[in-house]
C-alpha cells in the first residue's frame, strides 16, 4: 500500500513527521481516515483521538488532540493541533485538567457563537472521558 | 592623588563587580540555550499555519463578507500598538532599540492625525514609552511571573487583543519585538497582526486543479483559524524576544566584564607605581637623614 507523509504539530513543537499509510483523524463533523491519493480536504477537529498506522494493519500509535486543522493535500496530510499529547503520557487526570480548563472557557466566554462553542467542546471532552476511562 | 588603601578598595569593589557580570553572562547563556530551542520548536506550527491561511485566504480575501480579522475594518484610524520588551534590563541596547522602534512608528503614526493607544508585554517598554506618550499606555502585561513562555501565555495576551477589537477599539494593531538572528545581533520587527497580513500564496500549483473540500465551511474554518493565527504570531514574537534578550543580555555581560578585567589592569599599575614611589621616597628620607650626620 502506498504511504504519504504526515506531520503532526502543536504551537510548542513538531510531534510527528514521517512517511504513513493510514491516519485516523477527529475531524469536527466525524471521524474520518486518510489514506494516500486522498482528495484536498480541510477540516477543523473536535477533542479526540488520532490514530496513526505507519503500516496498515499494524498497531497504530495514539495521540490524543484538543482542536486545530488538518490539512489534506497532495502533498500529505498535515495536522495542527492546539494542543497534542501521546496517549502513553496522557492520563485521566491531564483530561479532567483538560475538561476544568473548558469548563472555564465557558463560563468566560462573551456572545453567543463563542458560546456555543466552548460548549461544543466541553461536550465532546465529556464524551471522551466517559468512553476513555 | 588616591592614596594606597583607596586604590586597593577601588580593585577589590572592581573585582566584585566583575563576578557579578561574569555569573550574568554565564545565566544568560544557559537561558539562551533553552530559549533559542523553544524558538526553533515553535517555527514549524507557524510556517504550517502560514502556507494553510495563504492558501485559504487567498480566494477569500475579496469576497464580501470575509471576516474582520482578514479584510480589516476598512479604516485605518485607530492603531494599537503591541510593544514587547523584557521584564528586566541589564541587556545592552535591547529594550531601547524596540522602544525606539515603537516610539518612530507611534509619531510618524500621530503626525499623519491617527489615534494610538500602546499595550506593553514587559515592563522595560512601559518605562520608557510612558515618559514619551503619557496617557497613551493602555496597560502593561508582565511575563515576570512567568516561568517559561508557553503557547497558553501567549493565547492570553492575544485574546485580549482580540477583545478589543471584536469591540471595536482598534482598526489596525501591530506587535513590535526583536528577531533574533545571532548572539551578536537581534533586529528589531514591526509586524502587523491585525489584519492579518497574508504572506503571497505559495500553494498556487501544488493542487493540480483539485479543489479542496471544507469541513465544515471554508468561513467557519477561517473563522476559527484567524483568532488562532493572532495566537500563534504572539507565540512567535515572544519566543524570538525571549532568545533575543537573553543574547543581548550575554553579550553586553561579557563586554562588561571584560571591561572590568581592562579597569582591574590599570588599576593595579597605578597600585604598583604609587607604592613603589612611596618605598623610593621613604628611602631617600632615610637615606638622607643618614647623610645629614
Amino acid at each position: 500500500m502506498d504511504s504519504f507523509p504526515f506531520e503532526l504539530v502543536s504551537p510548542e513543537k513538531l510531534l510527528i513527521s514521517e512517511d504513513v499509510e493510514h491516519v485516523v483523524v477527529p475531524g469536527s463533523e466525524g471521524e474520518f481516515g486518510v489514506l494516500a491519493h486522498h482528495a484536498p480536504l480541510m477540516s477543523t477537529l473536535k477533542p479526540g483521538v488520532v490514530k496513526v498506522y505507519k503500516t496498515d494493519g499494524s498497531e497504530p500509535k495514539r495521540l490524543f488532540v484538543r482542536g486545530g486543522f488538518a490539512d489534506v493535500n497532495p502533498k500529505g496530510l498535515t495536522i495542527l493541533a492546539d494542543e497534542a499529547i501521546p496517549m502513553e503520557e496522557f492520563d485521566a487526570a491531564r483530561l479532567d485538567a483538560a475538561i476544568k480548563a473548558a469548563e472555564e472557557h465557558l463560563s468566560e466566554a462573551k456572545g453567543e457563537a463563542l458560546k456555543r462553542k466552548a460548549e461544543l467542546d466541553l461536550n465532546q471532552l465529556r464524551e471522551l472521558r466517559a468512553a476513555a476511562f | 592623588m588616591a592614596s594606597l588603601k583607596d586604590l586597593r578598595n577601588r580593585i577589590a569593589s572592581v573585582k566584585a563587580t566583575q563576578k557579578i557580570t561574569k555569573a550574568m553572562q554565564m545565566v544568560a547563556a544557559a537561558k539562551l540555550r533553552r530559549a533559542e530551542m523553544a524558538a526553533a520548536a515553535a517555527r514549524p506550527y507557524a510556517e504550517r499555519m502560514e502556507r494553510v491561511l495563504a492558501n485559504l485566504a487567498s480566494s477569500m480575501k475579496d469576497a464580501p463578507g470575509a471576516p474582520r480579522l482578514l479584510a480589516g475594518t476598512g479604516e485605518d484610524k485607530r492603531h494599537l500598538l503591541v510593544v514587547m520588551t523584557a521584564d528586566r534590563g541589564l541587556a545592552g541596547g535591547f529594550n531601547s532599540s524596540i522602544a525606539r522602534l515603537a516610539r518612530e512608528h507611534a509619531r510618524k503614526l500621530i503626525a499623519e492625525g491617527k489615534e494610538i493607544r500602546i499595550l506593553c508585554v514587559g515592563r522595560k517598554g512601559a518605562d520608557i514609552l510612558r515618559r514619551q506618550f503619557p496617557g497613551k499606555l493602555d496597560d502593561i502585561i508582565s511575563l515576570r511571573e512567568v516561568k517559561s513562555i508557553n503557547f497558553g501565555t501567549a493565547s492570553g495576551i492575544s485574546e485580549r487583543v482580540l477583545e478589543e477589537f471584536r469591540e471595536g477599539k482598534f482598526d489596525v494593531a501591530t506587535m513590535f519585538y526583536s528577531k533574533f538572528k545571532s548572539v551578536v545581533s537581534q533586529t528589531p520587527t514591526a509586524q502587523q497582526i491585525v489584519p492579518a497580513e497574508i504572506p503571497a500564496d505559495q500553494t498556487g500549483d501544488l493542487l493540480e486543479g483539485a479543489v479542496y473540500e471544507y469541513e465544515p465551511s471554508e468561513e467557519e474554518i477561517l473563522e476559527d483559524l484567524l483568532p488562532k493565527n493572532v495566537a500563534i504570531q504572539v507565540f512567535k514574537g515572544l519566543l524570538e524576544n525571549a532568545a533575543s534578550e537573553q543574547g543581548a543580555r550575554m553579550s553586553a555581560m561579557d563586554n562588561a566584564t571584560r571591561n572590568a578585567g581592562d579597569m582591574i589592569k590599570k588599576l593595579s599599575l597605578v597600585y604598583n607605581r604609587t607604592r613603589q614611589a612611596q618605598i623610593t621616597k621613604e628611602l631617600i628620607e632615610i637615606i638622607s637623614g643618614a647623610e645629614a650626620l
